[in-house]
């Protein structure tokens, strides 16, 4: 006989000034089967937890509810306590009447009655409930870290330095990522890539870091601590443990006119190139789409010249199958070219630049070898208009959110270019200046106050070429919006900053969440930061959301320790939510016919075939076995299983159908 | 409508702002200010208040500055050209919202003393092509001239006009007048039923 304890509590003001938790109480103690009934004012606190572990010693009690927020939040709270009076965790339910009622409800007699309702139908779910055990299931100590730019370096550093081994997937030629292109870091001026490449050395040369780069990954099954990732190594063209990195494929290559893409296209690259200098690995890899033998089947002067003999035309993609036991996805970001801007000249004007191409002009490694020249005819420009939020908070462009870093690097951009043309004119046309950081407001003031960058209260409405010169249209809207017109050498857009072309497709491959605009989503913006909704997955760098380098490299480190975190233990307890298929005397030994349809429909691979053989070895019947490990409890299995043999474990049939009747 | 203060059953005020929003469906609070509308107005120059100005007057929701922008000369000198709602950024349709501040203007009895010649031109204009189909120049001229009583305004242009044949001083008509016609009774119709 069931003997059921029901528990309601007010959350404060949050259940208690909507619904009436006495009457609740009350109309709960009458059902049948309860046998003990009460509310209280904060049930989570430790005397409300108390209440709960002396009634199932008095009263002696088989299962229990409380009536309270979402299990989301207090059930494993008051699944302990009740561990800790005696009686199995999974005898106990709650009845969700804070977000299924008291929110979103006025306060009416109705809200209290389905308050009761839903209490009601717990009751008759428990009644069913049957005491389970977690599933232990073992975890591979192995990271798989996605993306190498900061990010990922700093991650994958931080897992390795705790001794486990990790493997870092690159998808361009070379680890390094954005913060390899930019020229000096906010709010220091320290140089980025001097800060950068001991990093990336680090990486090359740390014994528990496998590094993949040219290298994607093309799917990722299984689960927390069994991960089996596929990695595509893509076919660099060069044997990596023939090539030395001398570098004489690269100069003697005849196809020199490929724009660079590290350069942001300002600079050129060969055909068979590795992206900068300081590359890691310091390996070249061949364009296929522009090399002259793929297109034309002549050529081949890198393989003569190559004194190792270490091309190779013919190589192919490989595919690696890993083990892995968790992974972080730092997959970067991209951001939007000078082409997305109509008002902007739609990227036609060689003049108008973005942020990232600034950089690259800035930078001692750049095309300019860091002199500030104009595209159009390598002039040293004498006026520059620095123009912030081009595209972010743009709700008509669809991208209504701040990039963030804008403000800053507008800064630092204007600063520089001050610093080298010291006759020059900088002006910034700010919106707002989002400064917030430890000595980031000082930076920007330093840009206003001393490096006399004129900063222009307003929005520019067109820019457009008039005798060699870029007019800049605008407005300074603390000069009564009196019109600005600047007659500019060169533009430079604060372009937003978006998630990957591919996010979406990414997201998909891992089966993670992202949002409207493609940024990965977090499982919970505040406390959980670098924990995605998939367990085992973890998130760090601007793949979440816009976000400069020292809060990458912080969210890069959190979520390494959240790996570590999860790697100091051998094996991880799961809920015994999963399916089973049930199992009878014989000669049935399952109402399971065989059909093997689940196996189909499982979209785990969680669904085997079982053997049920006699004392003599011979086979009697084959059918289906879940397996617990790999089991997510979908139950897409227990719907199309036309025996009815599967059942969830927690949610069977019989609970499912009770509660639905007790409504 | 639910104008602020209806919900606590006191007397419901309803301010400017809300009133264009339910009349036009613009919303005057989706402005950030950042003056791109302004920087590409072709006549922000000659305007009292900047186009995003007349928004921020909105923005208050107080009667002295809602007033300010109902006596404001730049709801009259707006163009409707829309360079300004190309541009926003919170794509707010700010012609529109002139239209309906010009309307309300005029309602109040608050037009700018210069907005008097624009409406009468606006109502030449108008009674140009319902007269005759379509826009007949030197009866707008006269009628114009009449309705302000400027009547000396302009008037050394005329013979260059005439001269390069830009001035038909007889009225050419078109074929659909009669439909034009009933656009004007169809669409004065609909007003009286609106009121």
């Amino acid at each position: 006989m069931a003997r059921i304890g029901v528990f309601i509590c007010h959350c404060g003001e949050n259940i208690g000034s909507t619904v009436d938790c006495a009457a609740v109480a009350k109309a709960a103690g009458e059902l049948p089967g309860v046998v003990h009934s009460v509310d209280y004012k904060y049930m989570c606190s430790d005397p409300g937890q108390s209440m709960i572990k002396d009634a199932i010693r008095t009263q002696k009690l088989t299962g229990v509810v409380v009536g309270a927020c979402s299990p989301r939040m207090h059930e494993p709270t008051f699944r302990r306590a009740c561990n800790e009076a005696g009686l199995n965790p999974f005898l106990c339910e709650m009845a969700n009447l804070r977000e299924h009622c008291s929110w979103v409800h006025e306060k009416l007699p109705d809200t209290t009655a389905k308050a009761i309702d839903l209490v009601r139908i717990l009751v008759e779910k428990v009644k069913r409930n049957k005491p389970l055990s977690s599933i232990k299931v073992p975890v591979t100590k192995r990271a798989l870290v996605l993306g190498g730019g900061i990010a990922g370096i700093q991650a994958a550093l931080d897992i390795a330095g705790a001794g486990h081994e990790v493997v870092l997937v690159e998808r361009s030629p070379s680890i390094g990522g954005h913060m390899a292109q930019l020229s000096e870091t906010f709010p220091t001026l320290d140089c980025s890539q001097c800060i950068l490449t001991p990093r990336m050395v680090e990486v090359a040369q740390h014994p528990n870091i496998t590094l993949y780069t040219y290298s994607e990954l093309e799917s990722l099954e299984g689960f927390i601590g069994n991960f089996k990732a596929t990695i595509r190594k893509r076919a660099r063209g060069v044997d990596e443990k023939l090539c030395t990195g001398c570098g004489v494929c690269t100069q003697k290559c005849p196809n020199k006119k490929i724009p660079s893409e590290f350069n942001e296209h300002l600079g050129t690259r060969p055909a068979i190139y590795v992206p900068f200098p300081q590359a890691v690995p310091n390996k070249p890899v061949i364009d296929r789409d522009r090399c002259t033998y793929y297109s034309k089947g002549k050529c081949q002067v890198c393989a003569k010249m190559c004194p190792t003999k270490a091309i190779r035309y013919d190589q192919e993609d490989e595919l690696i199958t890993i083990d892995i036991g968790a992974v972080v996805a730092a997959t970067g970001f991209t951001i939007k070219g000078t082409d997305f801007f109509p008002e902007y000249g739609y990227g036609q004007y060689p003049n108008v630049i973005t942020g990232l191409q600034f950089e690259r002009l800035a930078s001692a490694s750049g095309p300019t070898l860091g002199v500030i020249r104009r595209p159009s005819d390598n002039e040293i420009p004498e006026n520059v208009v620095f123009i912030a939020c081009a595209g972010s908070r743009d709700s008509a462009k669809r991208l209504s959110y701040c990039s963030k870093i804008c403000c800053m690097y507008t800064a630092k951009h204007a600063m520089l270019y001050k610093h080298k043309v010291h006759e020059g004119r900088a002006h910034v046309f700010y919106m707002d200046i989002r400064a917030g950081g430890k000595m980031y407001d000082e930076f920007v003031r330093r840009a206003i106050e001393e490096d006399q960058v004129n900063y222009i209260r307003g929005r520019v409405s067109r820019v457009f070429e008039r005798n060699g010169k870029m007019i800049v249209k605008g407005v300074d809207t603390l000069l009564n919006g009196q019109s600005i017109e600047i007659e500019a050498d060169l533009v430079v857009l604060a372009t937003a900053m978006t998630a990957q072309p591919d996010a979406e497709a990414t997201a998909q491959r891992m089966k993670i969440s992202y949002d409207a605009d493609h940024f990965l989503s977090e499982a919970h913006p505040k406390l959980r930061p670098v924990e995605m909704n998939t367990a085992g997955i973890f998130v760090a760098g601007a793949c979440q959301a816009p976000k400069d380098i020292p809060e990458t490299v912080a969210q890069a480190s959190a979520a390494a320790s959240k790996v570590v975190g999860l790697f100091s233990r051998s094996e991880l307890a799961r809920e015994p939510v999963v399916a089973t298929v049930n199992r009878t005397a014989p000669p049935l030994f399952s109402t399971c016919v065989g059909c093997f349809l689940c196996e189909t429909a499982c979209p785990y691979q969680a669904i085997e075939r079982d053997d049920i053989r006699g004392r003599d070895g011979q086979l009697i019947r084959q059918v289906a076995k879940v397996n617990q490990g790999v089991c997510q409890g979908c139950g897409t299995c227990v719907a199309l299983c036309r025996s009815k043999a599967i059942d969830l474990q927690g949610f069977t049939n019989e609970q499912v159908f009770a509660e639905l009747l007790a409504v | 409508m639910i104008c602020h203060g209806q919900e606590d059953g006191e007397h419901a005020h309803c301010t400017l702002a809300e009133e264009a929003e339910h009349a036009v469906g613009v919303s005057a609070f989706e402005c950030y200010q950042c003056g791109k509308c302004t920087a590409g107005c072709p006549l922000a120059a000659e305007m009292d208040w900047s186009p995003h100005q007349i928004l921020r007057l909105l923005q208050y929701a107080a009667p002295e500055l809602e007033e300010q922008a109902l006596r404001s000369l730049s709801i009259w000198l707006c163009l409707t050209c829309e360079q300004c709602v190309t541009r926003c950024p919170q794509e707010i349709d700010l012609p529109r919202l002139m239209e309906y501040l010009r309307q309300q203007s005029l309602e109040r009895g608050l037009m700018h003393p210069q907005g008097r010649d624009i409406l009468a031109f606006h109502e030449a204009f108008l009674d140009s092509v319902r007269k005759h189909g379509r826009l007949q120049e030197v009866g707008l001229v006269a009628n114009y001239k009449l309705k302000t009583g400027h009547l000396l305004q302009d008037v050394l242009v005329a013979p260059r006009l005439l001269a390069r044949g830009k001035l038909k001083l007889l009225p050419q008509g078109i074929k659909g007048k009669a439909a034009v016609r009933r656009i004007f009774e169809r669409l004065q119709h609909d007003e009286g039923k609106e009121e």
